[in-house]
């Protein structure tokens, strides 16, 4: 039996940005995961899956074997500094930047500031690398509304265009990282499948190349 | 907790009951015979000892998984064993003190603090093996074999594969381009998650000579089956002595365990540094297909002992019995079991005694129950008879 690969993606811009370097390889998903229900999607190459996860979950279902190879932005992986998971390439796709963001022209508090975050271990790694200790709110999404409530004082969020911050008078302050897409593989397989897993690691590699060169 | 929750373990502690508790045991038997005859001597060392000798030689790893308490008697602190080596290694550096070899082996409960990685629990069974007082390949490969040979009486053959490392390269290649040891940590981490793109940042940060930046940067492309020693044979060509050794030792062992264990796909991957704190040359681990995490792991750790007041060259492997005990599901112990109703009377009792003595599992139905094994004690035109019992 040919060994079989799994690749797990999460709906919306990853998948849609991954879907192209997929093409150039010559894998194409015959579903579509907006109009299918599937979880599991079959590709035109027989040895080759598609599973279609939460984007805070591919880092896990990598990690624990439940799919070979995934994708994931750095931002959600920054959250899993111990996750036992190779992240050999940079995709260089669905780039944008980690940010701490605030009310416009907001005075700088001297007391224990709040932020809010889903990027729980990167803003607290972050904030004391500045020699800060905060007090953290872990939300899951729509930080930006913290400020505007009375809830936090700051913000940490990934920065596209700056649009919905502005929308809510806030803006970025200071520079995180940046956040890109990474290729991950699970270390067993990477072990057991070393051939195929090499082949497809090497074969991204040379289309993440071209498409740069563009 | 409320009563009708008090039946819940701690979160990842668990138990055998009977079925699984047998296939253990049987198992635990197997493997404590093989390794004897392989001449390796049992020890049991204890489940709680001082926390510094439980940490020696592995401080980092080790410390945050290990449970702590103090002890009433001396004041110290004394820690329940989360690694059953360390230990190990006190016995052969103290106990028997000798220029000789020892080859010893071990199996007991270990405890974590915190789960490892995943799957795992947190009050695995550790068995393993180790020899003290040899350096060379030869034990190297002697602790491989022993190591197969475990999971292939585990019933563990198929689709094994196992990964050849050697920490002796990295560590000459940080040593030789002078990294702070904050560097050569910062740039460990990387390399155990091949994060190339952080790679290439760091070492481009860390303004290296050439030769060195190419050398570390190659590190995290070397893996995969043997053509990979070749390449790192031209690659390290012109490495510092320290790096060269390593990595012909692990070419010696790599043509040993080939020859050997021709039946095991065999990897290479000179970037896994597993143990970097203790480990000091060849580290392996052995992998299933369908498994996501290794079955059994070890390597060579040259230094300990020196913490004893001896230093000896070690080497071993261990594995979490447990483990493999859930692969091979349940052992129906009972099976060939035989019943016989209970009687005041002694000569049937007599009766039960010689099966048992003969090594037969024979039970009493107490008065009230009649369940039936597959065979049965009945006496018939008075004389006692095991018999089949009919489905």
């Amino acid at each position: 039996m040919p060994k079989s690969l799994t690749l797990a993606l999460s709906k919306g811009r990853i998948y849609n940005e991954t879907l192209p370097l997929l093409k150039a390889l010559g894998i194409e998903p015959i579903d579509d995961p907006d109009i299918s229900r599937k979880l599991i999607l079959s590709t035109n190459q027989p040895d080759i899956n598609l599973i279609i996860v939460r984007a805070s979950n591919v880092p896990i279902y990598v990690e624990y074997g439940g799919a070979d190879i995934g994708v994931a932005g750095k931002d959600v992986l920054l959250e899993h500094p111990k996750a036992e998971l190779y992240e050999p390439v940079d995709l260089k796709i669905a780039c944008c930047k980690l940010m701490t963001a605030g009310p416009i022209n907001a005075v700088m508090k001297t007391s224990r500031l709040k932020v809010a975050t889903k990027f729980v271990e990167s803003t607290r790694r972050f904030y004391a690398k500045q020699g800060q200790q905060v007090e953290i709110i872990k939300l899951y999404g729509s930080m930006e509304l913290a400020p505007l409530v009375g809830m936090a004082d700051q913000i940490v969020d990934v920065v596209d265009t700056g649009n919905t911050l502005r929308a809510n008078g806030l803006e970025p302050i200071k520079h995180i990282a940046n956040i890109s897409s990474r290729l991950i593989v699970n270390k067993a397989s990477m072990k057991t499948k070393h051939t195929a897993i090499q082949n497809f690691i090497d074969r991204i590699c040379h289309v993440v190349k071209e498409h740069n060169n563009d | 907790m409320n009563i009708q929750d008090s039946w819940l373990l701690p979160e990842g502690i668990d138990e055998l009951i009977p079925d699984e508790a047998a296939q253990l045991e049987i198992l635990r038997r197997k493997l404590v015979d093989m390794m004897r005859g392989w001449g390796y001597q049992l020890v049991e060392p204890p489940l709680i000892d001082y926390l510094d000798s439980l940490l020696t030689g592995t401080a980092k790893t080790l410390d945050l998984r290990t449970f702590k308490l103090i002890d009433q008697i001396s004041g110290r602190l004394l820690g329940i064993r989360a690694d059953m080596t360390p230990q190990v290694a006190r016995i052969s550096a103290h106990k028997l003190r000798n220029n000789d070899l020892s080859r010893l082996s071990y199996i007991g409960s270990v405890l974590y603090t915190l789960p490892e990685g995943h799957n795992t629990s947190r009050n695995p069974i550790q068995l393993g093996a180790e020899i003290y007082g040899h350096s060379g390949p030869e034990s190297d490969i002697e602790i491989l074999q022993l190591m197969m040979g475990v999971l292939e009486i585990a019933g563990i053959t198929s689709s094994l594969s196992l990964d050849l490392g050697h920490v002796g390269i990295y560590r000459g290649l940080a040593k030789y381009a002078v990294l702070s040891e904050n560097q050569e940590q910062e740039l460990f981490l990387a390399l155990q998650r091949k994060a190339l793109p952080e790679i290439e940042v760091l070492v481009s940060k860390y303004q290296l000579k050439d030769d060195s930046r190419e050398m570390l940067l190659a590190l995290s492309h070397l893996n995969g089956d043997v053509l990979v020693l070749s390449q790192a044979q031209q690659i390290f060509s012109k490495a510092p002595d320290g790096v060269k050794l390593a990595l012909e030792n692990l070419i010696v062992v790599a043509k040993m365990a080939s020859e050997r264990l021709p039946k095991i796909n065999i990897n290479f991957d000179l970037a896994e540094l597993r143990g970097y704190d203790y480990h000091t040359g060849l580290v392996f681990s052995a992998y299933q297909v369908e498994s996501s995490q290794a079955i059994a792991t070890g390597g060579r750790y040259d230094d300990i002992g020196a913490n004893f007041g001896y230093a000896q060259p070690a080497t071993g492997f261990s594995l979490d019995l447990k483990m493999l005990v859930r692969q091979l599901g349940r052992a129906t112990d009972d099976k060939q079991a035989i019943t016989v109703s209970w009687a005041d009377d002694l000569a049937q009792h007599k009766i039960v005694e010689e099966l048992r003595n003969k090594g037969e599992m024979v039970v009493y139905n107490l008065p009230g129950f009649t369940n039936l094994k597959s065979r049965r004690l009945i006496q018939q035109d008075g004389h006692w008879l095991v018999t089949e019992v009919e489905k």
